[in-house]
C-alpha cells in the first residue's frame, strides 16, 4: 500500500511529523514502512503554460516551434520535439533557470538556429511514473486539463509537494490497505482523532426509487455476505479532476476516467473494492450473486476470456456473468464513453473464495488483494455512499433514492473481555487501568469498565478483523505502550538442566573426531539431480527417490537417498579450481520411501558420508605425496569405531552399485537384532569416476542410527599388566585370494586367551612364494595376567595357530 | 732420578698437548703410563736406589704419573667436547623450512554457528529437539494456526511433494511435535535447529534450502518480558556483552503478540554503517508469545500456561558474524571458503 502523506492529512493530523518521522513511528508500532518517496524528484521553476501557436520548425522536420503564454510579461518561443503538442493545450513549461529531476538545468538555447526559451515537459521529465498515464502521454508532453490555472506552479498542480510511504503490511493488517485504516493507525500513535468523510449527510438523492430500477439477490449466501448497489443516472464520462488523478498516481493506480477513478479512489479511501456497471447493459437490470455454471465464460476488463468453474462466485445479470466476484469486472458491462447510468457495486465477499478464484484464474487485482484478506464488512455502505456522492460531484450524476441490497450475513459484534492483571501477567508489565483505558481510546475501540478500571469489555470495530481473542488485544496494548518499554526478565519457573541427548553427543563426537583427522566438513543440498542419484543411489534397496510436485529445476528435483552425489559435486567443483587433494565429510539426512506416490512421511536417516581423493599425505619438500588408497579410508572407519567403543565390526567384500567391485567392503555391525549392514567403504566405480570426471576417489558411507545405539561413553578400565608380554612373528604362505581378515579371526580363535593382540606387518607376493600365492606375516603378542609365560606355553599356542591356519586356509609356514 | 722424572713429565705433557684426537691421546697414555712406560720403569728401578732416597723418588714418580694422567683426562674431556660439537654441527638442519602440517579439518560455518548457539542455550537450561525435514501440512501449517487458504501461506512459498506432504518451510513444526510428545508436561525449554526449504531462486541472499533455529519455552507464568530477557542473554553470548536488542511489532500466525527482534549492528555497534543500512540495527530474529490456539492444538491449556517462541536464520547469523557476502558459499563448499573456518 502506498500512502500519500498529503492525502492522509485529510483524515488525521500528522502532528508536524514529516514522512520519515512518521515512517519510523509506524514501523516501531507494527506497520512496517519499506520506503519513503518524495513525489517531487527535483522539479523547480516549472509553471503551467498555454500553447498559443504551434508551427513547423523551419530547419527541422521533427521539431515544432511554439509560442507559449506562461502568464509572464511576454510570450515565450519554445522549440518542442513532441508529436502531441498542439495549439490550445495547457502544458507544463520549464522556464529558463528551472531545474528538473536528475539536476537538469534549463538554459536559453538555440535549436537548429531558432531560439528556445524553456522546455515543454513530459511526465517522465517531471519525475512522474509515466507507466500510469495513457500511452499518448507517455510518448509526448504532459497535457493538462483545460481549466488548469495559467502560470501556476506545476508542483501545486500535480501535488508534487508530497511524500509517499510504502507500507509492507503483514497479512493480518489488511485494515491498513486503506487511507482511513492507516489514519486510524496514525491517530493511535499520535493520540489524535480521525476525520472521516460524511457522505450520508451530504448526499442528495432524486425522488426516483433505486429499487424500482434494479434488483439485487444473493444466491450463495456463504460466499457473499452483503451486496449493496446504487443507481446513478445522467453521468458524463470524462477525465477525473486533477487532484484525484494526482492521488491515484501517488498510490500507483492509473487514472482512466472519472467513473472508474472514483471507484478506485473510494477503494483506496475505505479499503472497500467497488465496481461500476453500465446499467443499460445489465440484462433485466438485475444483479444475481451466484456460483458460475458449468461452461460459462466471461471476458474480463483486461480483454481476456476466462473459463469459469462451478466453484467460482460471479455477479450475473438475468442472463450471464458480468463480473468475477471480488476479482474483476466484465468487459461487456464496463463503463464506456457512452455510459449514461451506472449501477455501483459495494459488497463483501468471502476471502477464501476470492483467493481461490483469483488463484485459479491467475488473475490478481487491487480488489482481490483486499477481499482475500477479508474486507471490513462495516465499509460496504459508507463506501457506496461516498462513491455516489463523488459521482454526483465529479461526473454530473444524479443519485436515485435509496440503496438496493441483500444482506446474507450480518457482521457480528465482537466483544472481548480483558483484565489489566491478565495484560500485566502476560507482558511482565505493571500497567495501570488508566494506561490501558488510554490505549483503547487512542485505538478508538469502545469499551466498558468498572470503576476500578481492571476488567474491560472491548467492542472491536469491524475494521479490525484481526482481533479475535484477548491476546490480540494484549498485542494492541503492548505495541502502543511500546515493546521497548516492556521490562527484561528471565523465566522464573523451576530450573532445568540443559544437555545434549546421546544421539546428539555421538553425532558431535563423530564430527569433531573427523575434523581432528584433517577432514573438512561440507553441507550440500537435500534436493539433488536424479541423474546423479541414478549413478550412485545409496545403500538402500527398493527405495524410490522422492520427487517434488513442482521442482524449480531438474538439478534440485528429488530428495537425496545418499549424501555421496552431493560430495561428488563438491569434489568436482574444487578440482575445477585446482584443488587436487580433497577430504570432506557431511552428516545429514537421506530420505527413503518404498512408495511410488507418498502417502506417509518418508524415513529420514541420519548418515555420515566421507569422500577422499588425491593425497593421503600431501607432498612435502622432504618427500613425495602418498596417494589415498582403500586402507586410508578403511582406517578412518576402524579408528572411528574404536573411538566410539564399537568393537564388533566386520568388513565383507561387496559389489554395490557405484563402487569398484574389487575394492569395496560393506560394514557389518553386530546390533541387538543381529548383524546389520550399516555402511560401505570403497573406491568409486571407475566408470562413475570417468563419467563425473574424477580421479581415483574413495568414499565411506555410514548410517548413524545403529552407531548411536552401539556407541558407548563407558570406559572399561583395566589395571596395568604386571607381567611381561612375549612377541612372536610368523609368516605363512596362502593362496592369493585368501582374505587376511578371516585369517586374523582364526588366529584370534586359535590363540585363545593368552593371545593379547595380532597384527599384520607384511603381505608379500613374488617369486619366493610361488605363483598365485602370497606370504602374510603376523606379529603376535602373548601375555598371561598372573604370571610370566614360559617359552613352552608360547610355542604350544604358536603351533596351534599355525595348525589352524593350515587346516582352514591351506597355509604353509614360511621358514625364515 | 728426580730430574729424569721432571723431564719425562715435561715431555709427556707436551705430547698430551699435541695430541689431536682420541687415538693420539691413547698412544700418549700407553707410552707414558703403560706397563712398559718410563714411569713404571722408574718405579721398578727403585730397588737399586739407596733406601733413604726411595720415598722421595717414589713420591715424585707418583706425582708425575698423577699429573700426566690428569692432563690426559683433561685433554680427553676437551677432545670429547670437540667431537660432540663437531657432531652437533654436522646434525644441524634448517629450522626455517616448513614443517609437516598436522591435519585439521574445518567445521562447516553453519554447524559452527549452530554449535555455538546450542552451547549458549544449553547453558540456559535448554535441550535440543529435532524433527523431520519432510513434513505434513498439518504440522507445518495447521498446528501453527495457519489453516488452508490462510493468506499467511503466501508468506512462504513451499515445495510440495503431495497435497499433504511438503518440505518444511520453517523449523516451527518441531514446536508442535515437541509439545505433543511432552503431553502437557511443564516446563518445555527446547531449541530446534534444522534445514528448511522455500521456493526461492538461489542468489546472493536467497537459498532454496537454509537453516533455522527455533526456540520454545512453555511454563506457568511465562511473560513477554521473559522473552526479551532470554533473547538479550542469547545475543550477548553470541555477539558480545555490549549488544542491545530492539523488538518491533510484527505478525506470525503462531505467536501473539509477535515481534521482530533487531540487535545493535555487529559491524558498527549501532553507530550506523553500510551493513545495517545506517540504522544501527540488524534484524535477526522473529519471536512472540505462543498463540493460545497453538497451545490448545498441541494439548496445553492456555489458561494454565503461557510460552514464548523465537526463530532465526543460521545463515544470517553466520553471515553477520563472519561478514560472509553470499549465502551460496555455504552450500558450494569451496575449500578456500571452508578452510577459513579452521580457527577456534
Amino acid at each position: 500500500m502506498k500512502v500519500s502523506c498529503r492525502w492522509l492529512k485529510e483524515y488525521v493530523d500528522l502532528g508536524g511529523m514529516n514522512g520519515q518521522e512518521l515512517a519510523e513511528k509506524l514501523t516501531l508500532s507494527g506497520i512496517e514502512v519499506d520506503a519513503v518517496e518524495k513525489r517531487n524528484q527535483g522539479v523547480d521553476g516549472v509553471v503551467v503554460g498555454k500553447v498559443l501557436e504551434c508551427v513547423q520548425h523551419p530547419n527541422a522536420d521533427r521539431l515544432r516551434l511554439c509560442q507559449v503564454d506562461v502568464a509572464g510579461p511576454e510570450t515565450l518561443q519554445i522549440v518542442c520535439g513532441a508529436s502531441n503538442v498542439a495549439a490550445g493545450q495547457k502544458v507544463p513549461v520549464a522556464l529558463v533557470g528551472a531545474t528538473l529531476p536528475g539536476n537538469v538545468k534549463i538554459k536559453k538555447a538555440k535549436l537548429r538556429g531558432v531560439e528556445s526559451n524553456g522546455m515543454i515537459c513530459s511526465a517522465k521529465e517531471l519525475g512522474l511514473n509515466d507507466r500510469l498515464l495513457p500511452k499518448e502521454l507517455q510518448e509526448g508532453i504532459l497535457v493538462l486539463p483545460e481549466d488548469t490555472p495559467l502560470g501556476a506552479s506545476i508542483i501545486d498542480v500535480l501535488d508534487l509537494d508530497d511524500e509517499v510511504l510504502e507500507l509492507d503490511l503483514t497479512p493480518n493488517r489488511s485494515d491498513c490497505l486503506s487511507m482511513i485504516g492507516t489514519a486510524y493507525e496514525v491517530a493511535a500513535i499520535t493520540g489524535t482523532a480521525v476525520r472521516l468523510p460524511e457522505p450520508e449527510a451530504e448526499l442528495e438523492e432524486t425522488d426516483e426509487e433505486a429499487a424500482s430500477l434494479a434488483s439485487v439477490r444473493i444466491e450463495d449466501r456463504e460466499l457473499c455476505r452483503h451486496y449493496a448497489a446504487r443507481i446513478v443516472k445522467n453521468v458524463k464520462v470524462g477525465p477525473s479532476p486533477q487532484w484525484m488523478q494526482n492521488r491515484l498516481i501517488a498510490a500507483g493506480i492509473r487514472p482512466i476516467n472519472n467513473i472508474v477513478d472514483i471507484t478506485n479512489y473510494v477503494m483506496l479511501e475505505y479499503g472497500q473494492p467497488m465496481h461500476a456497471f453500465d446499467y443499460d447493459k445489465l440484462a433485466g437490470h438485475s444483479i444475481i450473486v451466484r456460483k458460475a455454471r458449468a461452461g460459462e465464460t466471461i471476458v474480463t476488463l483486461d480483454d481476456v476470456e476466462r473459463k469459469l468453474d462451478e466453484e467460482m462466485l460471479v455477479i450475473a445479470d438475468a442472463e450471464k456473468p458480468v463480473a468475477v466476484a471480488g476479482v474483476m469486472g466484465g468487459a461487456l458491462t464496463q463503463v464506456t464513453d457512452e455510459t449514461k447510468t451506472v449501477l455501483l457495486e459495494s459488497a463483501n465477499f468471502s476471502g477464501i473464495s476470492v483467493r481461490l478464484t483469483s488463484k485459479k484464474l491467475g488473475l490478481r487485482s487491487e480488489s482481490s488483494l483486499r477481499f482475500e484478506k477479508e474486507a471490513d464488512p462495516g465499509a460496504v455502505i459508507p463506501a457506496l455512499n461516498r462513491a455516489a456522492k463523488l459521482l454526483s460531484d465529479y461526473a454530473g450524476g444524479t443519485v436515485a433514492k435509496g440503496i438496493i441490497e441483500d444482506v446474507a450475513v450480518e457482521p457480528e459484534r465482537k466483544q472481548i473481555r480483558i483484565s489489566v492483571n491478565r495484560i500485566n501477567a502476560y507482558l511482565g508489565t505493571s500497567l495501570t487501568g488508566e494506561q490501558v483505558a488510554q490505549i483503547f481510546e487512542r485505538l478508538q475501540f469502545a469499551y466498558t469498565t468498572g470503576t476500578d478500571k481492571n476488567e474491560f469489555v472491548v467492542d472491536v470495530p469491524t475494521r479490525r478483523g484481526d482481533i479475535a481473542r484477548d491476546v490480540d488485544l494484549i498485542e494492541e496494548v503492548a505495541r502502543l505502550y511500546g515493546y521497548d518499554s516492556i521490562p527484561t526478565t528471565l523465566p522464573a519457573g523451576e530450573t532445568t538442566a540443559g544437555h545434549l541427548n546421546k544421539n546428539q553427543k555421538v553425532r558431535r563426537a563423530i564430527r569433531h573426531w573427523l575434523l581432528g583427522r584433517g577432514i573438512h566438513e561440507a553441507m550440500t543440498y537435500s534436493l539433488v539431480d536424479p541423474r546423479h542419484l541414478a549413478l550412485f543411489p545409496g545403500m538402500y534397496e527398493g527405495v524410490h527417490p522422492i520427487r517434488l510436485a513442482m521442482p524449480m529445476s531438474e538439478e534440485h528435483s528429488v530428495l537425496r537417498t545418499s549424501l555421496v552425489p552431493g560430495l561428488i559435486d563438491v569434489a568436482l567443483y574444487n578440482r575445477n579450481r585446482n584443488e587436487e587433494n580433497i577430504a570432506i565429510f557431511e552428516i545429514g539426512h537421506v530420505f527413503l520411501s518404498q512408495q511410488e506416490k507418498l502417502d506417509t512421511l518418508p524415513q529420514e536417516k541420519m548418515m555420515l558420508a566421507l569422500l577422499w581423493s588425491g593425497a593421503a599425505h600431501p607432498a612435502h619438500w622432504s618427500g613425495k605425496e602418498k596417494p589415498v588408497d582403500f586402507y586410508d579410508v578403511k582406517g578412518i572407519a576402524e579408528a572411528l569405531f574404536h573411538y566410539l567403543g564399537i568393537t564388533e565390526v566386520t568388513y565383507r567384500p561387496a559389489q554395490p552399485q557405484g563402487f569398484h567391485p574389487g575394492r569395496t567392503a560393506e560394514i557389518v555391525l553386530q546390533t541387538e537384532d543381529g548383524p546389520y549392514v550399516a555402511g560401505r567403504v570403497g573406491q568409486l566405480h571407475p566408470e562413475l569416476q570417468q563419467e563425473r570426471d574424477l580421479g581415483e576417489t574413495y568414499v565411506l558411507e555410514l548410517e548413524l542410527e545403529p552407531i548411536y545405539e552401539l556407541a558407548t561413553f563407558h570406559i572399561d578400565y583395566e589395571a596395568l599388566p604386571r607381567f611381561p608380554a612375549v612377541t612372536r612373528d610368523i609368516a605363512v604362505v596362502v593362496p592369493g585370494p585368501t582374505p587376511v581378515g578371516d585369517m586374523m579371526k582364526e588366529i584370534v580363535r586359535a590363540g585363545g586367551d593368552l593371545l593379547e593382540s595380532v597384527d599384520v606387518f607384511d603381505v608379500y607376493t613374488g617369486e619366493n612364494v610361488g605363483a598365485g600365492n602370497k606370504s602374510v606375516a603376523f606379529s603376535l603378542v602373548y601375555r598371561h595376567k598372573e604370571r610370566t609365560l614360559t617359552d613352552e606355553e608360547v610355542a604350544e599356542r604358536q603351533d596351534a595357530i599355525v595348525a589352524a591356519l593350515e587346516r582352514s586356509f591351506g597355509a604353509e609356514l614360511r621358514k625364515a | 732420578m728426580i730430574e729424569k722424572l721432571q723431564s719425562l713429565k715435561e715431555e709427556a705433557l707436551a705430547e698430551v698437548q699435541a695430541a689431536n684426537d682420541i687415538k693420539a691421546l691413547n698412544d700418549v697414555r700407553v707410552k707414558y703410563l703403560g706397563k712398559k712406560g718410563p714411569i713404571t720403569e722408574v718405579l721398578r728401578g727403585m730397588g737399586s736406589l739407596p733406601p733413604e732416597e726411595r720415598p722421595a723418588v717414589g713420591q715424585a714418580a707418583n706425582e708425575v704419573r698423577a699429573q700426566i694422567a690428569g692432563a690426559i683426562e683433561e685433554k680427553q674431556r676437551e677432545l670429547n667436547r670437540r667431537e660432540r660439537e663437531r657432531q652437533l654441527a654436522e646434525e644441524t638442519i634448517d629450522v626455517t623450512l616448513p614443517g609437516r602440517i598436522a591435519a585439521r579439518g574445518a567445521m562447516h560455518p553453519l554447524n559452527k554457528t549452530i554449535e555455538e548457539i546450542e552451547t549458549i542455550f544449553i547453558g540456559m537450561g535448554f535441550t535440543i529437539a529435532e524433527g523431520p525435514e519432510v513434513e505434513t501440512d498439518y504440522y507445518n501449517f495447521e498446528a501453527l494456526n495457519i489453516p488452508k487458504n490462510h493468506p499467511a501461506r503466501d508468506m512462504q512459498d513451499s515445495f510440495y511433494i503431495t497435497d499433504d506432504i511438503l518440505m518444511r518451510t520453517h523449523t516451527s513444526p518441531v514446536q508442535a511435535r515437541t509439545m505433543e510428545k511432552r503431553k502437557g508436561q511443564l516446563p518445555v525449554k527446547v531449541i530446534c535447529p534444522g534445514k528448511v526449504y522455500r521456493r526461492d531462486d538461489d542468489d546472493a541472499t536467497h537459498s532454496h534450502m537454509f537453516t533455522q533455529i527455533e526456540g520454545l519455552v512453555i511454563d506457568r507464568g511465562i511473560r513477554m518480558s521473559d522473552l526479551k530477557g532470554t533473547l538479550l542473554q542469547f545475543v550477548r553470548g553470541m555477539f558480545g556483552e555490549q549488544t542491545q536488542i530492539r523488538l518491533r511489532p510484527s505478525f506470525f500466525p503462531f505467536t501473539e503478540p509477535s515481534a521482530e527482534v533487531d540487535v545493535t549492528c555487529v559491524i558498527c555497534n549501532g553507530g550506523g554503517c553500510r551493513v545495517c543500512k545506517h540504522t544501527g540495527w540488524l534484524e535477526i530474529l522473529g519471536s512472540g508469545m505462543v498463540h493460545p490456539r497453538v497451545l490448545e492444538m498441541s494439548g496445553y491449556d492456555p489458561n494454565e500456561c503461557t510460552g514464548f517462541a523465537f526463530g532465526m536464520g543460521v545463515e544470517r547469523v553466520a553471515m553477520l558474524k563472519y561478514g560472509i557476502e553470499d549465502i551460496r558459499h555455504f552450500y558450494t563448499n569451496d575449500l578456500r571458503f571452508v578452510r577459513q573456518f579452521l580457527h577456534l
